[in-house]
């Protein structure tokens, strides 16, 4: 039970072997910030016994690292981290024990063994979004979406934690489409109209996240849904994120580890 | 549909509110059933923000409790912020629980726990957003029954009109029997209603109905007689006391929240009760008599409760934990079962003496000695005499410099100001104490790196204790007094700079003590601050005094009384107090001998180690006092398993 207490230099077990997992932010628990994930992470860590191996120094650190966090209120299907073990797991029995022991809805969805070098967050370079827009009509978005596809650079503002931020949501978009509303995923239910947007944006800096785009949205195309939803309760989902290829795929950041031939061919 | 989630039309609402983690459940150890497998369907409130309810353990017991039985569900609600408030009146969203999201509206049962009565405009806020009637007068059979506890129940008289019962007392076995009477009551297709209902309820003699009593008044204000107006209810209502703790080891599975709270560790009542007879100590008072939990018990819980939920920290809690008949073994015990893992345990023990210095010493193995806390309560030792706080000035000397000695940089003690036969030089003697204490820590250490915090609350009379009687100090003496104090503690730069110096206003207290002591017409106060906006009131950032201060002007005089009768007037041995009808088991006689105790500077001994004193609770409540030692040991955990653990179901 627990983590090793305070240890000098040098006393803690070293790594043996480090494991990368996929895991996702569902429904209600899309609200979880990342610091929350965190801590409720390492508390599941302590309860499924997994042997996690600590940083030296006086206050030890379990050693996780993250390649991605999903923001507050988005939903995600992808989201990578990596952990550092003292001993060595069987990465499927990990994914059982993990799961099992986080709260519905944090679910950890597979493992693989780290086999190459290079951190994830190097094979991260772009995200696939779905984001539902409860009282917005599928014409509507169409509209919006073609006057967005028209422009070479449109200026959004957010608040940062550095103050006010102008920068341009145009061109970290690789792909951006109106999903016609049939396609909807069954068993949402709503009586108001609700289009979907499909995206594809390329990580850059400033960060260029869903709600930019669709403040991008509002801009070139006066993107209003009807009361009483606004922009800002639209559902954003991450569906996937990993390596942009050339042809506009994105490729799993734990392919390179799972298959390491197949990836060295390409 | 009753019991149907309300999560659609609040998720809506959530990525426009602050921190919205907090709305949406997910808690490890939360328990979610279908609405149709119960019979009876309870929600729990601590009606406060979730970060400082979810650790409720009173609330966490009772819904484990409730959740066990197979024909009942229990959901718990917390106080939602003014932001998401708003936002749910606006678009119609009920007041919901975490758990499914379903509307408070739809259960039959909706228990408060009231640590505080600060938190009565909470739970306005949180009627009137399930769209209960405010008046319990107003409700029917589609409303739930409302039920509150915890201590502030000892005197519901100021909510009398917005709730339907109160539990005076320990509420697992009072939640069950409730549960039982609403189980035949539904069975039987609801025979005479909800008035029916109420009428079972207060003939069990330990459930209080506030209708069934009439209250008249005398000319000038005071209260004449409280009586029952409805055959078969009794004239008072008796507290209810958890017998063999051992026999409730609950929490089991503490609830492990995703979002940030107040207190992030995994607590385990190691006793209940205490009769040191802090004179002002309403808990001390009404949880009589002390009940240990016993080692083993102990041992077990810590295990299986860090086993589940992941917490790192454990707390022992009690009122005064050192006073455990085995807590050196339990403290060792724990020590050394945790040794060499980054387990923590604390003690919140604040008890002046060496012996508690020893405790902290075996629980702070592993090198952190952050901080230490004594509460003296009094600065002279004249009115630690009357508030029956035994420690001389001596004592708590040596105890601190003790303390310093063995490695604490840090010490914080406790004072309260305001308290009665209080005078300015009982309040500065504070100060020369502080200086005393840097002075003789600096000689004993050779070091100046030692500080100590003052930090200083404002003395609340509360029922059910000798101080019942007493009478407030004005907010402006507090105020002047601490200034006073301030500036005597810096009077000397050196040891001055070495003392912090934390102090609540006087204004908060007065009204805590108008809704202490309050009775019915209180009621009318409450209601006007919350129509004004009064939410959050134990929230310094949220409280105004202007705001209490003008109801109170607005709807007292018409009441005959007002804001000092209830605070700063001290009351007579014949006065009919508004709780007098309730009874915690303390004979008023001896309260009132205990009060006049105070006045001769008498100081009372614990029964625990002294003969009896007649305080009345145990040959009326018919309980005993439960404590060890038991003579056992805690044993060496077996190595754990360092093998992945999959939870079942997984
Ligand atoms: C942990 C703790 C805290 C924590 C956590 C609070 C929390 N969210 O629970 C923190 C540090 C935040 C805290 C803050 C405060 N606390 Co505090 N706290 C405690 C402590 C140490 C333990 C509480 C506890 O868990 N008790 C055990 C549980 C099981 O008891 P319980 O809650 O009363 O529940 C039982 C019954 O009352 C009943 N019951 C409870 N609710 C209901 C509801 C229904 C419907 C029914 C039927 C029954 C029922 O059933 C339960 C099981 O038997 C107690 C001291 C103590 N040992 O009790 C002080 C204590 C409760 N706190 C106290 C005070 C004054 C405060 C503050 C107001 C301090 C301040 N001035 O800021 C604040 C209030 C904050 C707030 N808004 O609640 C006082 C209460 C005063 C009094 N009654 O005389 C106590 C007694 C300490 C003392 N000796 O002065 N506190
Ligand atoms: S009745 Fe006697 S033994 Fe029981 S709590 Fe009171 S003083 Fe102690």
């Amino acid at each position: 039970m627990g983590k090793p207490k305070n240890q000098p230099e040098g006393g803690q077990a070293p790594v043996v072997q480090r494991v990368r997992l996929r895991y996702a932010k569902r429904g209600p628990l899309r609200f979880t910030s990342h610091r929350d994930f965190a801590r409720a992470l390492e508390r599941a860590i302590l309860r499924a016994g997994v042997p996690i191996a600590y940083s030296q120094g006086f206050t030890p650190h379990p050693k996780i690292s993250y390649a991605s966090a999903a923001p507050t209120g988005v939903a995600s299907e992808a989201e990578y981290l990596e952990l550092g073990l003292r001993e060595r797991v069987e990465p499927g029995q990990l994914v059982k024990a993990l799961d099992g022991s986080l709260s519905p809805g944090l679910d950890v969805l597979e493992a693989v063994e780290a086999t190459v070098p290079g951190s994830l967050a190097d094979r991260i370079t772009a995200s696939q979004w779905r984001i539902e827009l409860p009282g917005v009509g599928d014409d509507q978005l169409a509209t919006a979406v073609a006057a967005f596809v028209a422009q070479s650079e449109i200026l959004v503002e957010r608040m940062t934690k550095q103050g006010r931020r102008t920068f341009d949501t145009r061109d970290a978009v690789v792909h951006i489409a109106a999903v016609r509303s049939q396609t909807r995923p069954p068993g949402v239910v709503e009586t108001a109209p609700c289009a979907i947007l499909d995206l594809v944006v390329r990580q850059v800096t400033p960060s260029v996240r869903p709600d930019d785009v669709l403040s991008g949205l509002r801009v070139v195309a006066d993107l209003e849904p009807s009361a009483p939803h606004s922009l800002r309760s639209a559902r954003a989902t991450r569906l996937a994120q990993g390596t942009l290829t050339p042809q506009g795929e994105i490729v799993d950041p734990l392919e390179a580890d799972r298959d390491p031939v197949v990836i060295g061919e390409r | 549909m009753r019991g149907d989630s309300v999560f659609p039309q609040l998720e809506l609402l959530l990525p426009l509110v602050s921190k919205p983690i907090q709305y949406v459940g997910g808690e490890l150890g939360a328990v979610v059933k279908p609405w149709e497998s119960a019979t009876v369907r309870w929600v729990l409130s601590y009606p406060d923000a979730y970060e400082v309810g979810l650790p409720n353990q009173g609330v966490q017991i009772l819904y484990e409790v409730l959740n066990e039985r197979e024909d009942t569900l229990a959901e718990r609600t917390y106080a939602v912020w003014p932001d998401l408030e708003k936002l749910m009146r606006e678009h119609d969203v009920p007041q919901f629980t975490v758990d499914s999201h379903r509307a408070v509206g739809d259960f039959d049962l909706f228990g408060l726990s009231f640590a505080t009565e600060l938190g009565y405009t909470n739970m306005l806020t949180e009627l009137s957003l399930a769209r209960i009637p405010l008046l319990a007068a107003d409700r029917d059979e589609s409303h739930p029954i409302v039920v509150v506890g915890g201590h502030a129940a000892f005197n519901p008289e100021p909510i009398a009109d917005f709730i339907d019962a109160a539990v005076l007392g320990d509420g697992e076995e009072a939640v069950l029997e409730i549960t039982d009477i609403v189980a035949a009551w539904k069975s039987e297709g609801c025979p005479g209603g909800r008035d029916e209902l109420l009428l079972r309820l207060a003939r069990t003699e330990s459930v209080y109905v506030p209708r069934f009593y009439d209250v008249d008044y005398l000319p000038d204000g005071r209260i004449q007689r409280v009586v029952p107006n409805r055959p078969g209810v009794p004239f008072r209502v008796h507290k209810r006391t958890t017998m063999d703790l051992d026999a409730w080891p609950y929490p089991k599975k503490p609830l492990v929240p995703l979002a940030e709270t107040v207190h992030e560790r995994f607590a385990v009542e190691i006793f209940r009760g205490c009769t040191r007879g802090c004179r002002f100590c309403q808990a001390g008072m009404i949880t009589r008599p002390v009940r240990e939990r016993s080692i083993t018990t102990v041992g077990q819980m810590v295990k299986e409760g860090l086993e589940f939920s992941g917490f790192d920290e454990v707390g022992l809690l009690s009122l005064s934990s050192a006073d455990h008949s085995e807590i050196g073994d339990i403290c060792k015990g724990l020590a050394d079962q945790y040794d060499g893992t980054n387990v923590s345990l604390s003690l919140p023990s604040t008890r002046v003496d060496a012996f508690n210095i020893d405790l902290a010493q075996e629980l702070s193995r592993n090198g952190r000695r952050t901080g230490l806390t004594f509460a003296p309560e009094g600065g002279s030792e004249r009115i630690r005499k009357v508030i029956n706080k035994m420690v001389t000035e001596e004592d708590l000397i040596r105890t601190v410099v003790t303390a310093y000695s063995n490695g604490w940089r840090q010490v914080k003690l406790y004072f309260m100001c305001g308290l009665p036969t209080e005078t300015d030089e009982d309040v500065l003697q504070i100060a020369r104490l502080a200086h005393e204490v840097i002075k003789s820590g600096r000689q004993a250490t050779g070091s100046k790196d030692i500080r100590c915090t003052v930090s200083i609350g404002g003395f609340v009379p509360k029922p059910h204790t000798p101080f019942q009687w007493a009478a407030m100090e004005r907010p402006e003496v507090i105020d002047g007094r601490l200034r006073a104090l301030k500036q005597e503690i810096n009077s000397d730069r050196s040891l001055g700079r070495a003392i912090g110096f934390r102090y609540h206003d006087g204004e908060p207290s007065l009204i805590e003590g108008l809704l202490a002591r309050g009775d019915r017409r209180v009621g009318a106060v409450i209601r006007e601050v919350w129509e004004q906006g009064g939410r959050f009131d134990g929230w310094t950032e949220h409280f105004s005094y202007r705001r209490w201060v003008d109801a109170c002007a607005a709807v007292l005089p018409g009441l005959g009384v007002d804001l000092d009768w209830f605070t700063t007037r001290e009351r007579e041995q014949a006065e009919v107090l508004p709780w007098d009808h309730l009874d915690s088991g303390l004979d008023k006689d001896w309260l009132w001998q205990d009060w006049q105790d105070a006045l001769t500077e008498y100081e009372q001994d614990d029964c625990r180690w002294t003969p009896c004193f007649d305080c009345g609770v145990c040959p009326s409540m018919d309980t005993s006092i439960q404590i060890g030692p038991t003579g056992r040991k805690l044993l060496p955990l077996t190595p754990v398993n360092t093998g992945l653990r999959v939870p079942a179901g997984a």
